[in-house]
């Protein structure tokens, strides 16, 4: 067994320990961090291909209200709801994506398109305030205690499943690194023709990336509303929330499999960092910190603090090897 | 016809005037500087707080807060050009969007810090003009009156003027231009300059009609990127006659549902335009 694998797994073994020994409020944070870390990833698939897409709480929204709605009108338990709010998301990927794809609606053109569906999903839920309690936000029939309905009061439950969601993203996003797919995205990114030439299924390929990023962005945020036990369109669907996955991905790295986990782990410590220091007469601290930081990122490095810390290893290993050559 | 359905018709048009202004003002940007300002509509924002301060806070003449607004507003604009967009001027388009979408979230959350999440007023209350049982809000006929002034000054500025006419060549090619002995940084700062002047008139206008908040850019954001989009980016023209036609589905939406309907009825039109006319309803 290699080092880094050794590593990998005493690692495993203490995020799993964790809620033994942990207070319970930094369990809470230790949560928001994998799920967050886990819609990033699933952004990341697409972002780091250049797809830009600014709509991805389109996608948390709808993941997060269709189970939500479901098991408080109808009693649809979660198992079923969450699946279905999956589905209704990879359709709207679908019927998104495609145009987009097949006529080449790129760069800015793409990013605000996603915008404008970000915006349709968050002014429906809004609009729909007799079901949906509108802008002041949706709160799920508590049962307590429930595996039927996917509702834990203790925080330990919810520890394990982000736990496991997190994985899954990582391990999804090691799968897309390393299959083929990768190459041809690659080749698309740098040029749509050209990759087309060499035979590559263009529409294929960004169709089944946007459709697992949309997927696994609907089932974060499923687990975020199972968890907060409240829905807020703006919280779930604003333009705040697909700038700040944004920024997270961006900040922590776009072209490293932890990139988004460091943009997570930075963003919640910065924002409670904050709000313990500041207090809460200071709101908005955080949030201006942020927008600083997003562009001092963008202009000095754009490939983010986990990118960075890459090269900077890869320039001190080069430096040593060159003796030798 | 159904005079509420005029009525709504009516201050559609109207409220097109103050698109078509920010619209002007963001396409001037795209089509020189070729980046998209994310933050457009914040920069609106601090225009209205600026008068806000000055004219209910210091008791400053609404005429002179306005043009100190303006005036700070281009300072504001050169500033944003000088100290986010130079710096990324030659990286991709996604990273320039990203900062300043940045610049959006620095904005927004600068002036929560500072004025906390009230809605201020101006508290400024012109009058309701009655036309043949038509009621029309004065402060609206104003904006669109004076939205629609600015554009045609600066059409005419363009046109007319040698600075307008390098601007112009900008827009058309910036490699040649250079070999013209035209100074592209300095047309930049001036492009920027205007852009900025222009988010300060805007907030003039709206600052008369609405209320202002950290997050009123919100409102306004999303549906000129759309307008800008749909006229196709750079395209002015496009982008005036876009104004219209997205403020009258606003208008008329929200005369038939309710107003977040109607602004789910633009994205949608926008999106599915996207789909027919990517390059804008003008591209040829």
């Amino acid at each position: 067994m290699s080092f880094s694998r050794i590593s990998m797994l005493a690692g495993l073994a203490i995020l799993v320990a964790l809620p033994t020994v942990v207070p319970p409020y930094f369990l809470h944070l230790l949560i928001q961090i994998l799920l967050w870390a886990f819609i990033y990833t699933a952004w990341a698939l697409m972002g780091r291909f250049g797809f830009v897409s600014f709509g991805h709480g389109a996608f948390m929204g709808v993941g997060a209200y269709v189970p939500a709605l479901l098991w408080s009108y109808y009693d649809v338990t979660p198992w079923v709801g969450i699946p279905v709010g999956i589905a209704l998301s990879i359709l709207l990927a679908v019927i998104i994506g495609y145009p987009c794809f097949r006529l080449r609606v790129v760069g800015h053109y793409f990013a605000l398109v996603t915008l404008a569906l970000s915006q349709v999903v968050l002014l429906s839920l809004t609009a729909a305030r007799d079901i949906t309690g509108g802008s002041l936000g949706f709160t799920p029939r508590a049962v307590g205690h429930s595996w039927y309905a996917l509702q834990f009061p203790e925080k330990s439950y919810f520890y394990v499943i982000a736990l496991i969601l997190w994985l899954i993203g990582l391990y999804v996003w090691q799968r897309v690194d390393r299959g083929i797919s990768r190459e041809a995205l690659e080749a698309i990114s740098e040029d749509e023709d050209a990759a087309a030439a060499v035979g590559i299924n263009v529409l294929r390929e960004k169709l089944r990336v946007t459709i697992i990023s949309a997927a696994l962005t609907a089932l974060g945020g499923a687990i975020y509303g199972q968890y907060f036990m409240y829905l807020n369109p703006e919280t779930v669907s604003g333009i705040a929330v697909s700038l700040q996955i944004v920024f997270a991905v961006i900040a922590g790295g776009v072209y490293s499999l932890l990139g988004p986990t460091v943009g997570s782990l930075l963003t919640l410590s910065l924002t409670e960092g904050l709000r313990v220091w500041f207090g809460t007469n200071f709101i908005g601290a955080a949030n201006t910190i942020y927008g600083i930081l997003l562009i001092l990122c963008i202009i000095f490095m754009p490939q983010g603090i986990v990118g960075a810390l890459q090269g900077l290893r890869l320039r001190r290993s080069r430096t040593k090897m060159a003796p030798a050559e | 016809m159904d005079i509420y359905l005029l009525e709504a018709i009516i201050n559609g048009i109207l409220l097109g005037g103050v698109l078509a202004l920010l619209a002007l003002g963001l396409n001037l940007i795209f089509g020189v500087i070729d980046v998209v300002w994310i933050a457009y509509a914040d920069i609106v924002m601090c225009g209205m707080y600026v008068i806000y301060f000055l004219f209910a806070e210091y008791g400053v003449p609404l005429p002179i807060a306005c043009l100190v607004a303006i005036v700070a507003m281009a300072a504001f604009g050169v500033l944003v050009h000088l100290l986010i967009i130079a710096p990324v001027l030659n990286s991709p388009p996604i990273n320039q969007l990203l900062a300043t979408g940045g610049l959006l979230f620095f904005l927004q959350s600068f002036a929560t810090l500072l004025f906390g999440t009230d809605f201020r007023n101006i508290g400024v209350r012109l009058p309701i003009i009655e036309v043949a049982t038509l009621y029309i809000s004065f402060s609206r006929l104003i904006a669109f009156a004076i939205g629609l002034v600015g554009a045609i000054a600066l059409y005419l500025f363009l046109k007319r003027t040698y600075i307008g006419t390098a601007i112009r060549a900008i827009a058309q090619d910036r490699e040649i231009v250079g070999l013209m002995g035209v100074d592209q940084r300095r047309i930049y700062l001036v492009t920027s300059a205007i852009g900025g002047a222009l988010a300060g008139l805007a907030a003039c206008l709206l600052a008369l009609q609405y209320d202002v908040h950290p997050f009123i850019g919100n409102t306004f954001g999303p549906v000129i990127f759309m307008i800008c989009v749909l006229g196709g980016l750079g395209n002015m023209i496009g982008g005036f006659i876009a104004s219209f036609i997205i403020s009258q589905i606003i208008a008329i939406g929200g005369y038939y549902s309710n107003i977040e309907l109607s602004y789910v009825l633009a994205f949608t039109f926008f999106i599915v335009l996207m789909f027919f006319r990517p390059r804008g309803i003008l591209a040829r």
